[in-house]
């Protein structure tokens, strides 16, 4: 069984890396960019098991370690 | 006072540290590695700067999940005194013993220079030998220096006296929210920051004005 974590950074933390790749997009000619958030996507391979457990699972990844939650947002997707 | 520094793979500035304490306590410093579970039977812990596991994931995320940081949270719940300096602050953090976090410098460069400190808070035994309002050289080396709270912990925090050191005189090198350089748990035994006062306590580090914060330590712990 597979799963995708996406971790963001909260809305109102700043994101000075994202600033920058939204500047060297501009750099490169494309326009009508509003703003650039960086990220991080965590594939996870898990033995099978029930998706819902598999869920519970890995909201405690997130909490423990995959994301620090004073900052960052995650998702999780089972594939 | 004893002292202990716990070692992480990837620490590099934890010599730099064991030689200032043991410099200005005349004691010898026990040093612990992270895969043990217990602490030595000391009055201060010390968790040294440097890149452990490789800055992988977070600054300090995967040590702060060492086995040895269980005993370290045992040992801040007790009222023994913890402090982390650079990647043991951002340590500290990670494993939920002081608010906030610390993120990616503003500038995105690597910073390493002096910027002078303003001593906040002199009402932990950290700090209560030395002046308040003081502004003191300190050297700075960190790539993820950016200090991080949301408004409410912000507040609390202010309210509560925990920014034990800010960034004075416009040196801010990270774009730390109200320049803070330090901070204290809300019982003000656990510190954190992330200038390097062990850095300037020889005359060959070009100066002494790191060691009034040891001094202090160890008068008062």
């Amino acid at each position: 069984m597979k799963a995708r974590v996406t971790v963001t950074l909260k809305n109102g933390v700043l994101d000075p890396q994202g600033k920058a790749i939204e500047g060297s997009l501009g750099a490169l000619g494309f326009e009508g960019i509003a703003g650039v958030r960086q990220g991080k996507v965590f594939d996870l391979e898990l033995s099978d098991r029930d998706a819902e457990a598999a869920k519970a699972d890995i909201e405690a990844m997130c909490e423990k370690l995959l994301a620090n939650t004073v900052i960052e947002n995650y998702a999780i997707e089972i594939l | 006072m004893k002292s202990a520094v716990i070692l992480f793979p990837g620490s590099n500035r934890d010599r730099d540290m064991i030689k200032a304490l043991e410099m200005i306590s005349g004691k010898p410093v026990a040093t612990v590695w992270h895969t043990e579970t217990s602490l030595p039977d000391v009055d201060l812990i010390v968790l040294p700067g440097g890149f452990s596991y490789g800055d992988y994931l977070r600054s300090g995320a995967i040590a702060a999940r060492s086995p040895i940081m269980g005993a370290v949270k045992e040992a801040a719940a007790q009222g023994r005194h913890v402090m982390g300096v650079c990647n043991g602050f951002q340590m500290l953090t990670e494993a939920g013993l002081l608010p906030g976090a610390l993120m990616r410098n503003a500038s995105l460069h690597f910073v390493c220079k002096e910027v002078k400190l303003l001593t906040a808070n002199t009402n932990t035994a950290f700090t209560r030998s030395m002046e308040k309002g003081a502004v003191w050289r300190c050297p700075v080396a960190h790539h993820d220096g950016n200090y991080f709270a949301d408004a409410e912990t912000l507040k609390k925090i202010e309210d509560n006296g925990q920014v034990a050191f800010r960034y004075a005189e416009g040196t801010n090198p990270n774009g730390s929210i109200n320049d803070i350089a330090g901070v204290t748990n809300e019982a003000g035994n656990v510190l954190g920051m992330m200038p390097h006062p062990e850095n300037l306590v020889e005359d060959l580090h070009g100066g002494l004005q790191g060691r009034a914060l040891f001094e202090s330590a160890f008068a008062n712990i």
